[in-house]
């Protein structure tokens, strides 16, 4: 059971004078729910959301963001944890190790890294989660860490695929993982032997977004207009696979969107408004419908008033 | 010839080596490449005449070249000091014996040998130390193949004296004369060592042959010539690997390499080669393809301060082929000029180019490349394509892609990108869990790509972790 707590967050673009955009935003968001984090463009909807997974280009400049981790969610760490260990303040870590403490950010324009096979990457990453999350929680003995990594050199496997003995996820338990996530997502093999997003359609690269939340298994996944440019098909594949996330991994969501399009296929328990750089209003899915057939002025003016 | 000299000749080795460091010494006090000194080298190598008049020939031609000063963006040779050359010699090859062991051998290559990974056996290899013989069984058996099929594979100075007839034929006068420029006849005066290949007609060497062991354990120094013949209809892929630093007092590398590959033969010739910091590296490769010949050229080009390095394919024959892929790496401090040449004189001949280059750290990387398609040449094409990845705003790229177009039936093609690393690409794979620097190995990994799926797996893992090697800066 984890929980995302985001507390009076206030961030700007990260260069002299640059413009405010987060101006107190709260919301909470625990394993196993479904946020829908909705509202019109430049409301600072992505802002956050690359806020919180620690994108350099932002300054926080006050506020949290804090994770609490339960017991179960680090049953795979091998160290004796106290109680204060399961609570990390997010803007402390690096963007790689939020990711390796669990949090996902889904991106609605992932970058094409030529060269990197689909295979590779995945692999890398999960032992590179692995291996955060191993030095987060338990401070090693530097000297053993260094004898370690050089014994991790070797020869055996293609330079596609990095030294066979390089990290934690054998070639084969990798691959039986990734066989059982593409089928569920309905995905090709062929898919892993493209370079990463290059040459992917758009919803391929939606889909190759919930594949890879589906592989390293976040606590959290914020995912940003995965909705965007999918037609029914592929909407109703990521759908599904947003759904298996929460109800196979216990998940939670923070589905960032402009339409009830998906809504319908991924029933949201929770949905708030976001207007210039604040969360206005929350409510449950029949807020959703509202938003679909009147807009948002009446939230603007319902804000406008409490204000 | 001196009779001190033929005395020694019939003296013990023990002898001779003493012999040569007593000479060693005197030429230190030596200045300037004179023509005594490269009748000595010719001498200590015991060849026939006519190299010798060769020798002298491009020591001539040497001294009446100016140095290379006036190409745009020409990387800065002033520290090359002629003078300081030839002292460097002898101590060369006093160290063809190698180091005694792993322990005296420098600390860098050490250091860079454990982070490459290379087993023991194969570092004392690479390195010259010791174990020599472990490399030679593993030469030898390949050997006993190739010779069944009258392919020769030997080190160039044995080639001399043995295919006599061959050498003399082929050897700096129609590929790479010493007038081609300063260096090729620097090379042409004090070559030594080196390998030679010859393939007789229609045979096919499946294995790639690979002068990898023997780069330094034979002393290949900092001269070194490499001949390779394809007879009509052959097939051979030639390595040469060096992936580890050559150390060296010297700090000027002067190779050569002359590939002639007959009508339709086909010839790749890769090399993965890193140089250390302080070595200027200019040499000279050339092809010459017959009709419906193929030349390939893989290179990655790593280390040096200045390297200034054109491979070169005259497409002779009608339908002849070139494909040239490149790979530079610059750190601080290095400048790395290296590019392409081809000559399109026959009809239907086609050529593609693709060079990927690295920058960081303040360092610089240059495409420089000629494309010549000749008058009659029709129904030619070639296609160049050169990438730049730069990691800061320190660091420099340049390309400067020429094209001598001289017939108008062709199709021609060039392309060329320059990109920073891209924070949103690190950015994305960061937050998929890697780090920072994991984050850029990755991304240049994929960007050399290309380069390393061309390359048998060993040396494609060591150009890969050289890449790596070199990005954490800790490469000395």
């Amino acid at each position: 059971m984890a929980t995302l707590e985001i507390n009076d967050l206030h961030a700007r673009v990260a260069e002299e004078g640059g413009e405010r955009i987060l101006l107190g935003v709260d919301l909470t968001v625990e394993s196993g729910d479904i946020h829908a984090l909705m509202g019109p463009n430049g409301s600072g909807k992505s802002t956050l959301a690359k806020v919180i997974a620690g994108h350099p280009a932002y300054e926080v400049t006050d506020g949290s963001i804090s994770l609490h981790l339960s017991e179960a969610d680090v049953a795979d760490v091998d160290a004796e944890l106290d109680d204060e260990d399961y609570h990390w303040e997010l803007l402390e870590l690096e963007p790689n190790e939020r990711a390796a403490l669990g949090i996902f950010l889904g991106f609605q324009y992932p970058a094409e890294i030529e060269g990197v096979t689909m295979t590779n990457f995945l692999r890398q990453a999960l032992n590179a989660k692995a291996d955060e999350r191993e030095e987060l929680f338990e401070e090693e003995d530097e000297d053993e860490e260094e004898a370690e990594a050089d014994d991790d050199e070797g020869y055996e496997t293609s330079p596609m695929e990095g030294p066979a003995d390089d990290g934690e996820i054998g070639v084969a338990e990798f691959q039986e993982i990734l066989s059982e996530k593409m089928e569920l997502l309905d995905m090709d093999e062929k898919f892993m032997q493209r370079y990463l997003n290059a040459g992917f359609s758009g919803g391929e690269k939606k889909q190759n977004e919930v594949l890879q939340a589906a592989m390293l298994e976040p606590s959290v996944a914020v995912l940003d207009e995965i909705d965007s440019g999918l037609d029914i098909d592929r909407l109703k594949d990521v759908s599904k696979g947003i759904n298996a996330l929460r109800d196979e991994q216990g998940t939670g969501i923070l589905q960032i969107t402009h339409y009830q399009r998906i809504l319908d296929y991924v029933e949201p328990d929770h949905v708030h408004v976001m207007l210039d750089g604040e969360v206005v209003k929350s409510g449950g899915a029949e807020l959703a419908e509202k938003l679909e057939d009147e807009g948002y002025d009446w939230v603007r003016e319902d804000a406008f008033e409490a204000a | 010839m001196s009779s001190q000299q033929d005395d020694l000749k019939e003296t013990d080795t023990e002898a001779r080596f003493e012999f040569k460091k007593e000479e060693n010494s005197a030429f230190k006090s030596e200045k300037g490449l004179t023509e005594e000194t490269v009748r000595v080298i010719s001498e200590d190598k015991d060849e026939p005449e006519w190299m010798l008049e060769r020798r002298l020939r491009a020591l001539e031609q040497f001294q009446e070249m100016p140095m290379p000063t006036d190409w745009p963006g020409q990387p800065d040779l002033s520290e090359v000091d002629i003078n300081e050359i030839v002292p460097y010699i002898r101590p060369d090859i006093d160290k063809r014996g190698g180091a005694d062991s792993w322990e005296d051998l420098p600390e860098e290559i050490q250091d860079t040998f454990d982070k490459l990974g290379i087993p023991e056996a194969e570092k004392n290899a690479l390195s010259g130390v010791g174990a020599q013989y472990e490399s030679e069984i593993v030469y030898q058996n390949m050997q006993e193949r190739w010779e069944e099929k009258g392919v020769i594979f030997c080190d160039m100075d044995k080639a001399v004296q043995e295919h006599e007839e061959i050498v003399r034929e082929h050897f700096m006068t129609k590929c790479v004369p010493p007038s081609d420029n300063k260096f090729a006849a620097l090379h042409g005066a004090i070559w030594s060592g080196g390998s030679f290949v010859y393939v007789p007609e229609n045979t096919t060497v499946e294995m790639p042959i690979q002068a990898y062991f023997r780069m330094n354990s034979e002393g290949m120094g900092q001269f070194e010539h490499t001949l390779i013949i394809a007879e009509e209809g052959s097939e051979v892929h030639y390595i040469e690997g060096c992936s580890a630093p050559k150390y060296s007092a010297f700090n000027l590398h002067s190779g050569g390499v002359e590939v002639f590959v007959g009508e339709d033969a086909h010839v790749q010739y890769s090399t993965v080669q890193n140089w250390s910091k302080n070595t200027y590296n200019l040499n000279t490769k050339r092809a010459i393809a017959e009709k419906g010949g193929r030349m390939e050229w893989i290179s990655g080009s790593m280390g040096s301060k200045a390297t200034m390095l054109y491979p070169s394919t005259i497409l002779k024959g009608r339908g002849a082929s070139d494909n040239h892929i490149t790979i530079a790496f610059a750190g601080e401090g290095q400048d790395i000029d290296t590019g392409a040449k081809v000559y399109h004189n026959a009809p239907d001949t086609k050529s593609t180019v693709e060079s990927k280059s690295i920058a960081k750290d303040g360092g610089r990387t240059n495409y420089r490349g000629l494309v010549h398609i000749a008058d009659g040449a029709e129904n030619s094409s070639t296609a160049v394509e050169c990438d730049a990845l730069m990691f800061d705003n320190e660091s420099t790229s340049d390309t400067m892609p020429y094209m001598e177009i001289n017939e108008s039936k062709v199709d021609v093609a060039h392309e060329a990108t320059v990109g920073k690393i891209g924070d949103e690409d690190i950015f994305y794979l960061q937050s998929r869990g890697l780090d920072d620097d994991d984050a850029k190995q990755m991304i240049v990994s994929g960007f050399i790509e290309p380069i390393t799926e061309e390359l048998p797996i060993e040396y494609a893992v060591e150009l890969n972790r050289l890449v790596e090697l070199e990005m954490e800066g800790s490469l000395g």
